[in-house]
């Protein structure tokens, strides 16, 4: 195996300030000679009000790398900081209030709803983290304004009357209300059609454009990528083997692997 | 080249509670020997029905109203009522559904379905001659044998994938369905896939293949035509080329602009989807099916059926191509440009209106 490439440029090192920084994570599931390396030794920075992202093939760690930024997974070894605090090891409260900062979407807009809950009642569970329910329809529909869709529109609908492009967008909106400085959205694309898809990744943009939110978006797709990103990681079986700006990135890629998954990408035009 | 498949006429409607969906709608698909037909199109614009329809796995709720099938010159009619004869499914049309890698049971290993699925098909069939004949067709696509020892769980995404497929053609179909099949793979597997398919159809284990995706680059890959549906209809069917660098229905050229590409271009650009979302097919729009979110509607659109313009094998049914025989629809007027992506038609968002308005339609000029 290379060695991982860092491509930033020292000049402009100090020119973005990280947000959430992960410095030589590792995580092991199982034991002995059962253990399984999901993720190595992989270091790197969420610069605020930047879109990074995490690509790589299934079973590259990539989720599992989520998971431990959002505190859903304990990490084996290395250390987490967001905002200069340690977020490592968060437990309960302290976990919580995490929770109130950063946010997350995931792959499935299709199970991620409870079909017999309106979206208003699934807003308002959500806004219990906040512990102000004063605020509550105020906050919904600013949420969903966002996100391009209509409190009076959607509140009362129930989730099979939603397109899957626009659960997806409540989702984003769910996440959006508790004002998170940071957005984690793993494959958050990946189950919606090309057109649909397009007009998600645009919220995170305008998100980020708009409201300043840094976002870290895991997907397998290049393309996306591209399109999104101002910052990419690539991953492979759980080693960050090259990272930098997606310029650097994908229009001149330095590891062996960057190029294999460059090269597999289905092409519209030779 | 000889014809493999001649379909016509296919329509079809799902019943439920005494609301008629008519998902497929009088769509006419023929398949020659040793080609790939590619069918894209949005999420609920009938793909997979057709996909269904052609398997012959047509089930309650969704009931074929009328269409043929010719398949080696035998003729079926695929109607309510028609005795479709068992042997059929699986030997002559087999189907890998959507999802098909998850359809190895979790708890038993790979050679136990092996055994089922020839089992069902021949019952005289021993597990051994069974067995063999899944490891020469893993031999001769070059998949190592031991896959059939193996527990679901044991694979990868990619692998399921494609062991589900040679389990699905063990039987030499004629015609293969493939729904879906790259759609939870990531472009690696895709490939792998990809290529297993197009060695599978060197090596003539099945005689065509009709592949379902919304994903327009890897049909474009994988098909020699692309046919692209929308609202239970076929509004463009052409060689897979022609429409990938130029296509003659808006509806073709919205889908095509809403890809996402590794190129420069797409850095700074801002791409929008289509506006809107695809009808409800319960109660679809009078004329053609698209143009409530064409951005070259003409009035005849609104109120007549649009005509086929070009051969059976090709042609893009639009009032537009039949005023501009032989042009390529100009990809930036495909979709109206004073709708605004995020909103969409069916939702009319009263304030909510993204200030970036301005700035889209600047990055789109």
């Amino acid at each position: 195996m290379t060695q991982s490439v860092v491509r930033d440029d020292p000049a402009l090192a100090g020119s973005h300030e990280a947000l959430f920084s992960a410095r030589e994570v590792n995580k092991t599931f199982g034991h002995g000679r059962r253990a399984v390396e999901a993720v190595k030794n992989v270091s790197f920075d969420l610069n605020k009000g930047q879109i990074t992202t995490i690509v790589g093939e299934s079973g590259s760690g990539k989720s599992t790398m989520a998971r431990m930024v959002l505190g859903l997974l304990p990490i084996t070894s290395g250390t987490m900081t967001f905002e200069d605090r340690d977020v490592t090891k968060l437990r309960g409260g302290a976990r919580t209030a995490y929770w109130r900062d950063v946010q997350a979407v995931f792959q499935d807009p299709f199970s991620a709803f409870n079909q017999f809950f309106t979206v208003r009642r699934l807003l308002s569970r959500a806004l219990r983290l906040l512990g102000d329910a004063e605020a509550g329809q105020a906050k919904m529909e600013e949420a969903l304004n966002h996100v391009g869709l209509s409190g009076p529109d959607v509140l009362d609908r129930f989730p099979h009357q939603l397109s899957g492009g626009q659960r997806q967008r409540v989702m984003i909106a769910r996440a959006l209300m508790m004002s998170p400085t940071m957005l984690v959205a793993d494959e958050a694309t990946s189950m919606l059609d090309a057109s649909l898809r397009v007009n998600v990744l645009n919220v995170l943009t305008d998100l980020r454009d708009q409201l300043g939110m840094t976002i870290l978006f895991i997907t397998h797709d290049i393309g996306q990528a591209c399109y999104l990103a101002d910052r990419v990681l690539v991953m492979e079986h759980g080693v960050m083997v090259e990272q930098g700006p997606t310029d650097k990135v994908i229009f001149d890629p330095q590891h062996e692997y960057t190029r294999r998954l460059l090269s597999d990408v289905p092409r519209l035009h030779d | 080249m000889t014809r493999l498949l001649e379909a016509t006429h296919l329509t079809a409607a799902y019943q439920t509670g005494g609301v008629e969906v008519r998902a497929v709608d009088d769509v006419s698909v023929h398949i020659d020997e040793g080609e790939v037909l590619g069918v894209a199109g949005e999420s609920g614009c009938g793909k997979s029905t057709l996909g269904a329809i052609l398997s012959l796995t047509a089930r309650a709720p969704l009931y074929v109203e009328s269409g043929t099938l010719v398949i080696d010159g035998q003729s079926q009619d695929l109607a309510v009522g028609s005795r479709i004869p068992r042997t059929w499914r699986g030997s002559v049309v087999s189907l890998l559904p959507q999802g098909a890698m998850n359809s190895i049971s979790p708890t038993l290993r790979v050679r136990t379905l092996v055994y089922d699925v020839m089992r069902a098909h021949n019952a005289r069939i021993s597990k051994n001659e069974a067995l063999d004949r899944a490891r020469d067709r893993l031999k001769e696509l070059e998949l190592p044998v031991r896959v059939l020892d193996a527990y679901p769980h044991q694979l990868s995404g990619g692998m399921k994938q494609r062991v589900v497929t040679i389990i699905s053609t063990l039987l030499n179909p004629r015609l293969l369905i493939a729904d879906e099949p790259t759609s939870a793979l990531d472009v690696s597997s895709q490939k792998a896939l990809i290529d297993m398919l197009k060695q599978m159809l060197e090596q003539k284990i099945m005689s065509g293949v009709v592949f379902v995706t919304h994903d327009l680059p890897v049909l474009r890959t994988v098909s020699d035509r692309i046919a692209v549906m929308y609202a239970g209809k076929i509004a463009e069917i052409g060689p897979a080329e022609e429409i990938a660098t130029g296509p003659k229905h808006p509806y073709s050229a919205a889908l095509l602009n809403s890809v996402l590409v590794p190129e420069p271009a797409f850095r700074k650009k801002r791409v929008r989807g289509i506006p809107g979302s695809p009808p409800n097919l319960a109660n679809p729009p009078a004329g053609c099916r698209f143009h409530p979110r064409c951005g070259l509607v003409m009035p005849d659109c609104r109120t007549k059926e649009p005509p086929h313009v070009g051969d059976e094998l090709t042609f893009s049914a639009c009032f537009w191509s039949a005023q501009h025989p032989g042009e390529a629809v100009p990809a930036d007027k495909a979709v109206p440009r004073h709708i605004d992506d995020p909103t969409e038609l069916d939702l009319p968002a009263a304030g909510a209106t993204p200030a970036h308005a301005a700035t889209t339609e600047g990055a789109n000029a």
